[in-house]
C-alpha cells in the first residue's frame, strides 16, 4: 500500500519539541515545508546528511520543526553560515530556507555573493511580500502601492524580482513557483537539490493574516486563487497582451546550467598545491 | 528655541512607550528616520512612518541596520536631525557605525528598546543587558551619552532631550529603553509646541574660506555646515585635523598637534556635570542607597517601601543619564553610606561602575535578573536588609541570590574542582 503523503511529513517532524508552531492560520509555510520534506524523502537522502539552515523570520522557523541538522541563525546571514558548513561538509545536502526580507534586504549582500560563487547550496526563498514576524512592515518585494505598517499611505519603493537578481548574480539553477502549485514546487525543489551548484527556488506564499489583511486580499483560499490565476508558465505569459500582464508573473525554471562548483574548485586547488 | 507646531501633536493620550518615542522624535524636530523592522521596537518606526510625512519628515525602511545607521549619518551631515530605532541584534549591527558617528561628530539619536538575552534571545521580553555595549560597543576611544527612561511619558520627553544633547555635544546619543517601558501603555501628555525647548543645530555662519569643520568652540564642540553648501567638506573616519584632513603622516613625523580622539573623549568628560541628570530621594539619613535606572527604577520603588516598612534607612538614586557615569556623585555617597544596592536586568554591568566609583568605601550588592521579566520587589527589599546589616567590608560585588535564581538554578552552577 502506498504511503499517504501526510505520514511522510510526520516522519520528519520533531514531534515532542517544537509544537505548536508560530504560523498564523492560512499561512503557506506549512504547504511549502511539506513540499520540501516530500522532495527530500523521494530523493532518499539520509536525514543526517541534510543540513537545514535559516535566519530570522516566519519562513525561517521551518528548520526548527524538522528533524534534520538544524541551524537557526542570525537575520540575513543564513547563506554565510551555510557556506561555512558546505566548505567542510561538501558531501552534505545544505538547504537554506529564507524569506523575502531575510534574503534580499538584510541578507542581500550574502545572497548575491553566494550566487556568484556558485557554491552548492539549495536556497528556498519563501516570498510572502511582507515582514510577517514583526507585524507587517514593507519588504523589498512588497508591491509598489501596497499598504504595510511602515507604509501606511502606500509603498513607494519599486520591487525586487528575486529570480532576475539571482540570474544577474550568477546562480546556476533559478526557478519560481507558488505555494498553490505544490506539486510543481516539489519537483523544482527536487531538481534544485540534485543540481550541482547554487540553486534557488522562489516560492510565492500567501500571508492572509498580515499582508492579506492590510491589503484586503481576502482569506487564505482567495489568496491561493490569486496565485493560481497570476502565476503563469512562460509560454502562457508571452501570449498575453502587455496590459494583461499587469500583476501576472512567470513560474517555471529560468536557468539550469552546469558551471564549476566552488567547493570542488577549492578541493582541486588544494590537491594541485599538495602535488607540487 | 521652541518646537515647531507643525511637528507637535499636542494632547493627552493613552499610548505605549514606543509610540510615544515616535511622537517625541517628531516633536524634537527629527526630519529623518532610517530603520529596519525589529521586535520590540517596531511600533516606534510605524508611528513615525505614519505621522512624519504629514509634517514633511521622512521615514525610510532600509535594507538592514547597517544601512539604517549609515543613512541617518548622511542625513545628519546634510543638516537635519536624525534618529534610528532598533533592538538587540540590530543594535549590535550598528556598532561599527557608532564609532564613525563619534569620529565625524554627526549628531544623531539611537533608540534601543532592549530585549532579553544575547543573540535573538527573547525578542518580546525585556532586558537591560546592552548597557555596557552602549558605552564600549564600537572599537577605539570615544564617548557617548545614554539615557534610560522609565515610562511612556519619559520616552516622549527624553527622546526630545536626547535630540537636544546630540545637537549640543555632537556625539551619538542612545535612548536605552527596554521592552517593558516600550510596550507599557500609560497616559502621555504632549504639551503645546511653545512649551517644548529645542536645541537648534550649531551652524557656522562666518566667511566660507575660514571654515574649519573640526575646530572646536570653547566647550570643545565644533560648528557644523550642511554638505553641499559649498564648504568643500572633507568628512572622514580617519584620524583628522581641524580641516578634516587625515593626519597619519604628520603623526608619524612627530609633527602632529593634538590627537582629535582626545577631544572626542574630553568634550563629554569635561562637560559631564552639565550632561548628567540624576534624581534622588530619601538621601539625607540613608544608610543604604539603591542605584537604579529604567524599568528597574520603578520596581525598586516598591522594594524600598518594603525595606522602609522594616525601619531601614534607604535612599534612592536614579540614573537618568547612565553614560557619562556620575563618578563624582557615587564617590561622594560612598563616603557617607554603608552600602549600595544595584538592581538591574542583567548579571552585572552598571554595578561594576558603582563599585569602581565607590573605591572600596562602601559595600556593593548586585540584585541580578537574567532577563525576560522584571525583579521581584521582595528580592530588592531583602538585598537592602542584608546590605544594612552587613558589618564586614566585602571587597567585591556581592551577588544577591534572588528567588528566581534560587528557583531556576538552585543558587548557580558549580564547577567540579
Amino acid at each position: 500500500m502506498a504511503k499517504i503523503p501526510q505520514k511522510i511529513i510526520h516522519n520528519y517532524l520533531r514531534h515532542r519539541k517544537q509544537f505548536p508552531h508560530v504560523w498564523c492560520p492560512g499561512c503557506s509555510n506549512g504547504i511549502i515545508l511539506g513540499a520540501i520534506i516530500r522532495a527530500i524523502d523521494e530523493l532518499k537522502y539520509e536525514r543526517d546528511d541534510v543540513a537545514m539552515i535559516s535566519g530570522i523570520g516566519c519562513s525561517s522557523r521551518m528548520p526548527v520543526y524538522v528533524d534534520f541538522n538544524t541551524l537557526h541563525t542570525l537575520h540575513g546571514r543564513a547563506l554565510a553560515y551555510a557556506t561555512g558548513v558546505k566548505m567542510f561538509k561538501p558531501e552534505m545536502k545544505v538547504i537554506v530556507i529564507t524569506g523575502d526580507g531575510d534574503a534580499t534586504a538584510i541578507g542581500g549582500n550574502h545572497f548575491i555573493h553566494a550566487c556568484r560563487r556558485n557554491i552548492d547550496l539549495t536556497t528556498i526563498v519563501v516570498n510572502n511580500n511582507i515582514y510577517g514576524m514583526t507585524g507587517g512592515q514593507y519588504s523589498p518585494t512588497t508591491p509598489t502601492g501596497d499598504i504595510a505598517t511602515t507604509s501606511p499611505y502606500g509603498n513607494i519603493d519599486p520591487v525586487f524580482d528575486i529570480c532576475k537578481l539571482a540570474l544577474g548574480a550568477g546562480a546556476t539553477f533559478v526557478a519560481r513557483t507558488t505555494a498553490y502549485h505544490v506539486i510543481e514546487a516539489q519537483s523544482f525543489i527536487k531538481q534544485a537539490l540534485e543540481h550541482k551548484g547554487f540553486s534557488i527556488v522562489e516560492i510565492m506564499s500567501a500571508c492572509p493574516v498580515i499582508y492579506g489583511r492590510l491589503n484586503k486580499k481576502g482569506d487564505a483560499p482567495a489568496m491561493m486563487r490569486e496565485m493560481k490565476e497570476n502565476a503563469l508558465p512562460l509560454e502562457k505569459f508571452d501570449e498575453l497582451a502587455p496590459e494583461e500582464k499587469q500583476g501576472k508573473y512567470i513560474r517555471g525554471i529560468f536557468k539550469q546550467e552546469i558551471f564549476p562548483e566552488y567547493t570542488e574548485k577549492y578541493a582541486e586547488l588544494v590537491a594541485s598545491l599538495q602535488r607540487e | 528655541m521652541k518646537a515647531n507646531p507643525r511637528d507637535v501633536n499636542s494632547g493627552t493620550y493613552y499610548m505605549d512607550g514606543d509610540v510615544a518615542a515616535g511622537y517625541g522624535a517628531l516633536a524634537a524636530g527629527c526630519r529623518f528616520i532610517g530603520g529596519y523592522p525589529i521586535t520590540p521596537s517596531t511600533e516606534a518606526a510605524e508611528t513615525f512612518a505614519r505621522i512624519a510625512p504629514k509634517a514633511g519628515a521622512v521615514f525610510i525602511q532600509m535594507e538592514d541596520e547597517l544601512g539604517s545607521i549609515a543613512s541617518i549619518m548622511g542625513a545628519s551631515w546634510s543638516g537635519v536631525k536624525t534618529m534610528t530605532i532598533t533592538s538587540g541584534p540590530g543594535y549590535s549591527l550598528m556598532m561599527e557605525a557608532i564609532g564613525l558617528g563619534a569620529m565625524i561628530e554627526a549628531p544623531f539619536v539611537i533608540l534601543n528598546i532592549q530585549r532579553g538575552g544575547p543573540s535573538t534571545g527573547v525578542p518580546t521580553k525585556t532586558g537591560q543587558a546592552d548597557m555596557m555595549q552602549a558605552r564600549w560597543g564600537s572599537h577605539g576611544d570615544y564617548e557617548v551619552i545614554a539615557i534610560a527612561p522609565d515610562s511612556p511619558q519619559e520616552l516622549f520627553d527624553y527622546t526630545i532631550k536626547a535630540f537636544n544633547l546630540a545637537e549640543k555635544y555632537r556625539c551619538p546619543v542612545m535612548i536605552m529603553s527596554d521592552e517593558c517601558v516600550g510596550h507599557m501603555s500609560e497616559k502621555v501628555v504632549i504639551p503645546p509646541a511653545e512649551e517644548i525647548e529645542i536645541e537648534p543645530r550649531r551652524f557656522y555662519n562666518g566667511p566660507k574660506e575660514k571654515y574649519l569643520p573640526f575646530k572646536p568652540d570653547k566647550d570643545l564642540v565644533p560648528k557644523m555646515v550642511k554638505a553641499g553648501d559649498g564648504y568643500n567638506l572633507y568628512i572622514t573616519g580617519l584620524i583628522h585635523d581641524e580641516r578634516g584632513y587625515p593626519i597619519k603622516n604628520q603623526i608619524e613625523k612627530g609633527k602632529s598637534q593634538k590627537l582629535p580622539t582626545r577631544r572626542l573623549v574630553d568634550k563629554i568628560r569635561l562637560n559631564a556635570d552639565k550632561i548628567i541628570e540624576l534624581a534622588e530621594e530619601g538621601m539625607d539619613d540613608a544608610e543604604v542607597v539603591v542605584v537604579s535606572y529604567g524599568i528597574s527604577y520603578r520596581v525598586a520603588i516598591r522594594g524600598i517601601e518594603i525595606a522602609r516598612g522594616k525601619g531601614i534607612k534607604v535612599g534612592h538614586l536614579r540614573l537618568i543619564t547612565v553614560w557619562p557615569f556620575p563618578d563624582k556623585k557615587i564617590n561622594e555617597l560612598a563616603s557617607k553610606v554603608k552600602a549600595f544596592v544595584v538592581p538591574e536586568i542583567n548579571y552585572g554591568q552598571v554595578v561594576f561602575e558603582v563599585e569602581r566609583c565607590s573605591h572600596g568605601q562602601a559595600n556593593v550588592v548586585l540584585v541580578p535578573h537574567g532577563g525576560a521579566g522584571v525583579h521581584d520587589p521582595d528580592d530588592i527589599a531583602e538585598a537592602i536588609e542584608y546590605a544594612a546589616k552587613e558589618k564586614k567590608k566585602i571587597r567585591k560585588v556581592i551577588e544577591w541570590k534572588t528567588r528566581l535564581e534560587k528557583f531556576v538554578f538552585e543558587g548557580g552552577y558549580k564547577l567540579n574542582k
